[in-house]
């Protein structure tokens, strides 16, 4: 590394919400992850895109630990949050999840009230002291997800009862309602239609202001619609990653210009 | 650069590039039998550049239209986005060569009615150096060959020069004699005509080198003195 790349490197890193050295995941003897060198810039939308199986989704489950739960993972390099060590043995996991927060593909809403699916994290994280606090987490998230207008008259119905895309705007509320700094987004828009993956799209933009949010799409007209940053995956390997502009005008790899045009092997 | 994995993407962008190349072969012709046309005086010829235009505007539409809906419908990213816009911008520089042709069909059906005069060599001479530069970029563009693209861009300057040359030499003709005023400013208008369809010329360049390379030409394009004050 010459010593321009290494300064740039350094300046990138201090501006790094997420960082990531030689990350390494195995899963079992498959090496899923190799050498990931990342950096995600604090408040931006970073998006993950690479074909099926090239370690996209993984490296966002290192991100918060969600590849623990794997039998037979194992994860080696440094992962750094604001400079904390993300695997160090002392990391309470609950608490890297409340500030690192998950959506899912599919909308995954707890079979509870609207009202009781958003105070879920907040209570067990013991975020608010009475009633009224909590009140008034549930219904600053809901307004943030873009969501309190259309149930503010059914918070007791259940979460389970909205539509596709209102119930993965829930999640998003409830992702949010435990203020996390950083949330993850494991294509969120995938099992929605495109008026609510529009709303979902605007929401990502908007919560951008206050978080950190890094995605993962299939879809490349969406990667680049909502992100700043595009990192492109292959094979296991971080092959590209750039302002989303220039991965989309003027990729500098051939298999970033292959995977984004279509011409894929 | 491998195929895409929908087929008929590549077949419309291989339809682009062929309305393309058909264009910039009109142009050239239009051009070459306008100047045809001036040397040898031949007003059938000239007239029939004029009435030729349309055929060239016909062209640019069907590429406008082609490309707007290859962005519609395609969502072209990257290198095929690149192709994209640069044939929409190639297609007007082409009408632009095509139009400047035809302007000078039309002053040289004006000038078979006056006496002929000498400089008319003179601004052939002009038009001979920008049909190789027109050639050669058009050339390279099919070819995608950005070396040989920037080597044309940067002979502009010659033709630039030699307009300015031209430009005195039309001047002093008419101050020598004056009965050829009329004929001269014909000639004059001619000459600026060529002198622009080299402009394009370069600036398909320009677009080539973002088609291929993805960033503009760096540094400026050497320049001559276009035209004096005096």
């Amino acid at each position: 590394m010459t010593a321009q790349t290494a300064a740039a490197s350094l300046a990138d890193r201090r501006l790094a919400k997420v960082s990531s050295r030689d990350v390494n995941v195995f899963y079992g003897e498959k090496h899923a992850l190799k050498h990931v060198d990342l950096d995600i810039r604090a408040n931006e939308v970073t998006a993950l895109i690479g074909p099926s199986g090239c370690g996209k989704s993984t490296y966002l489950r290192c991100i918060n630990r969600m590849n623990d739960l794997i039998e037979n993972c194992q994860v080696t390099g440094s992962l750094s949050l604001d400079g904390d060590d993300v695997y160090d043995k002392k990391v309470d996991v609950v608490q890297l999840r409340a500030r690192v927060g998950m959506v899912f593909q599919k909308p995954n809403p707890f079979p509870k009230s609207i009202y009781d699916n958003v105070a879920y994290g907040p209570r067990i994280h013991g975020m608010a002291r009475d009633q009224a606090e909590l009140d008034e987490v549930v219904m600053s998230s809901l307004e943030r997800a873009g969501l309190l207008a259309e149930v503010k008259d059914r918070l007791e119905e259940p979460g389970t009862g909205l539509s596709g895309g209102q119930q993965q705007r829930l999640c998003i509320a409830r992702a949010i309602a435990v203020s996390p700094e950083v949330i993850l987004m494991d294509e969120p828009c995938s099992a929605l239609d495109p008026i609510a993956t529009a709303k979902v799209e605007e929401l990502i933009d908007e919560l951008r202001e206050n978080f950190t949010i890094v995605i993962v799409t299939h879809s490349m007209q969406q990667a680049a619609r909502v992100s700043q940053r595009t990192a492109f995956f292959h094979l296991g390997e971080l092959v590209e990653v750039g302002d989303t502009e220039q991965i989309f005008t003027n990729p500098q790899h051939p298999l970033t210009q292959g995977y984004i045009t279509g011409r894929f092997g | 650069m491998n195929d895409h994995t929908v087929k008929s993407y590549d077949d419309e962008l291989a339809h682009l590039t062929n309305i393309l190349a058909r264009m910039g072969g009109m142009a050239e012709a239009q051009f070459a039998a306008s100047l045809q046309a001036l040397g040898k005086r031949d007003s059938d010829l000239a007239a029939r550049v004029v009435a030729g235009d349309a055929r060239v505007d016909e062209l640019e539409q069907e590429v406008q239209a082609f490309t707007v809906r290859l962005l519609a419908l395609r969502q072209p990213v990257a290198s095929d986005l690149r192709q994209i816009v640069a044939a929409l911008k190639v297609s007007s520089e082409l009408e632009r060569v095509a139009d400047y042709a035809a302007n000078v069909a039309k002053r040289s059906l004006i000038l078979n009615q006056l006496p002929a005069v000498k400089p008319v060599a003179a601004v052939l001479h002009l038009a001979r150096i920008v049909q190789e530069i027109l050639k050669d970029i058009l050339d390279a563009y099919i070819e995608r060959d950005v070396e040989k693209a920037i080597r044309v861009w940067s002979r502009d300057e010659e033709v630039d020069d030699m307009y300015t040359g031209l430009f005195r030499e039309l001047i002093t003709y008419m101050m020598e004699d004056p009965r050829t005023i009329t004929a001269c400013t014909h000639l004059m208008f001619m000459a600026k005509n060529i002198e622009r369809i080299g402009d394009h010329a370069t600036n398909i360049a320009e677009t080539l080198h973002f088609l291929v390379v993805g960033t503009p030409i760096k540094g400026e394009r050497p320049k001559g003195n276009t035209i004096e004050a005096d």
